[in-house]
């Protein structure tokens, strides 16, 4: 407890000196607003246009979740195929690396072309953008289960599905979460990239990103800074959710298992 | 423990066991477990103890010769065997019970069938109080101990056991050689034992095969003369050492071969 109070103390210290150092940066040199706000212009941003950025914020995270969600499920069943046949495994899983190769600004105009502009082109740009961490650490997950435990399954007559379901499954759920934790932040810079090629513009729809390229062609600087405040706490929100999950599934058997807190 | 035939439990002939790469690891072996016995396989590394485990479970097969477990291949016969691996194989995301219950649920024995059967394993291997505990939670020993639980909850009628306590501290591996003995004692199953320890083999066996290797085979049988009932005692009295002392010398043939 102490020591979880020090921690909060110095993370607020930090801030407080990250603040000062902010200000003394615009009195000393004169910057001017458009380049760099105070903090206070940037807070005054915030609260003024509170509803519309809270908005902006809950389509990114609807996306980013949508988007995240998708890949879990996909990419865990396309693990468990990977792992029941070996030969799918060594013809398909160089292309998963490609997903983490190809690059998004060159496929987002594609998916616009084919989609259109809206949520559901958003949605799939953060599939794509998340899916090969799930798929590459699930499936690591579900093969390297120790020899002997799959002795031990065959000495029992398991079945096929019995040795899926009841000793790889579970022995990759640590793994699962690895690749989680990697994509869930992939996903909300996924979401946000993707607004900027496919997001939409009508009124009351535009996310984070669109906010973003708004803001910075009015050159409202002060409200270009909220809101990447506001990524930043959501992307932070996204990895707290992830974790806090992480160690509900796993606090009781696996070592590995991290408290949900910023140590 | 259905009908008993007068096949012995396991018989090899003739087995020869060579892996892809070329390395021949057992040859020419043969030999025979009767029902009831206690027996331990030794010899030097490198003899085919492990492998000879393997071919009876059918988890590998030989590359020459017949292996009958009861008068069954090793695979038919799996219902009547359990294996004990070298280290416990637990699964860490199920608590104790369910690990003991593992085996009846493969054999899709139902959740209240499976508690009926697991709950006295649990008192006789000494670990009612933490049923609900995850393996992170035990000691070596008690690892080994839910391992040999699980073994026994599907009543095999053979148990095999790969240098099971190899990796204890001596206390533990000698208190859990004298609970195999007492369990076996009630429950009567054939046994075969794989050790690197003399003392241990001696302790526990009513009969040590001795193999000597490149390749493996029997160097020589040496039945264990020693009363049925063995408790610690019997450990520092002059006939165990003496067997002790024969085992060791046989052993020393063997490496030499």
């Amino acid at each position: 407890m102490k020591q979880k109070l020090s921690t909060a103390a110095n993370a607020v210290a930090v801030f407080t000196a990250l603040l000062v150092f902010w200000q003394v940066v615009l009195w000393v040199f004169h910057v001017p607003r458009y380049m760099l706000p105070s903090p206070r212009a940037v807070e005054h941003a915030f609260a003024e246009r509170f509803p519309t950025l809270l908005n902006a914020v809950v389509i990114t995270a609807e996306e980013a979740l949508g988007g995240l969600l998708a890949s879990i499920v996909v990419g865990v069943a396309i693990a468990l195929v990977f792992a029941q046949y070996r030969w799918v495994r060594r013809m398909l899983y160089p292309y998963t690396l490609l997903l983490q190769t190809v690059p998004i600004v060159a496929i987002a105009p594609l998916i616009l072309l084919w989609m259109g502009s809206g949520a559901a082109s958003v949605m799939l740009i953060t599939f794509i953008f998340s899916l090969a961490p799930i798929i590459a650490n699930t499936t690591q997950g579900l093969v390297s289960v120790e020899e002997n435990l799959v002795h031990l399954f065959l000495m029992h007559n398991a079945s096929r599905q019995q040795v899926l379901f009841k000793l790889r499954l579970p022995h990759s759920v640590p793994s699962l979460f690895v690749g989680i934790r990697i994509a869930c932040g992939i996903s909300v810079i996924g979401a946000i990239m993707g607004e900027l090629y496919a997001g939409s513009s009508r009124v009351g729809e535009g996310g984070l990103g669109y906010s973003i390229q708004y803001a910075s062609a009015q050159l409202q600087t002060d409200y270009l800074f909220a809101l990447v405040v506001a990524a930043t706490v959501l992307g932070f929100c996204f990895f707290f959710l992830v974790s806090f999950f992480e160690w509900h599934f796993l606090h009781r058997w696996h070592e590995s298992a991290r408290t949900p807190e910023v140590e | 423990m259905s009908s008993v035939s007068n096949l012995p439990e396991v018989e090899f002939v003739d087995v020869a066991k060579q892996y892809g790469s070329g390395t021949v690891v057992l040859k020419g072996l043969s030999l025979t477990v009767k029902k009831g016995e206690f027996v331990s396989i030794i010899g030097p590394s490198g003899c085919g103890k492990s492998t000879a485990l393997k071919l009876i479970s059918g988890l590998t097969a030989p590359s020459a010769g017949t292996i009958r477990i009861d008068g069954m291949t090793p695979k038919n016969a799996r219902e009547t065997v359990s294996y004990i691996f070298q280290d416990p194989t637990l699964l860490p995301w199920r608590t104790v019970h369910q690990n003991v219950g593992l085996a009846l649920e493969l054999e899709g024995l139902g959740s209240k069938r499976r508690t009926e059967k697991t709950g006295p394993l649990l008192d006789m291997v000494g670990l009612r109080k933490v049923s609900s505990a995850y393996p992170r939670e035990l000691s070596g020993g008690m690892k080994m101990r839910v391992s040999i639980a699980r073994a026994l909850a599907t009543r095999p009628r053979l148990l095999l056991m790969d240098e099971p306590f190899a990796a204890l501290d001596e206390m533990s591996r000698d208190h859990l050689n004298e609970e195999l003995l007492r369990i076996r004692a009630e429950q009567n199953w054939t046994a075969i034992f794989v050790t690197h320890s003399v003392a241990e083999a001696v302790f526990l066996s009513t009969q040590i095969i001795v193999l000597a290797p490149n390749p493996g085979r029997v160097h020589c049988i040496v039945p264990v003369d020693l009363p049925l009932l063995r408790t610690s005692p019997l450990r520092t009295a002059p006939e165990f050492e003496n067997m002790v002392a024969q085992v060791s010398y046989a052993l020393r043939e063997a490496r030499l071969q």
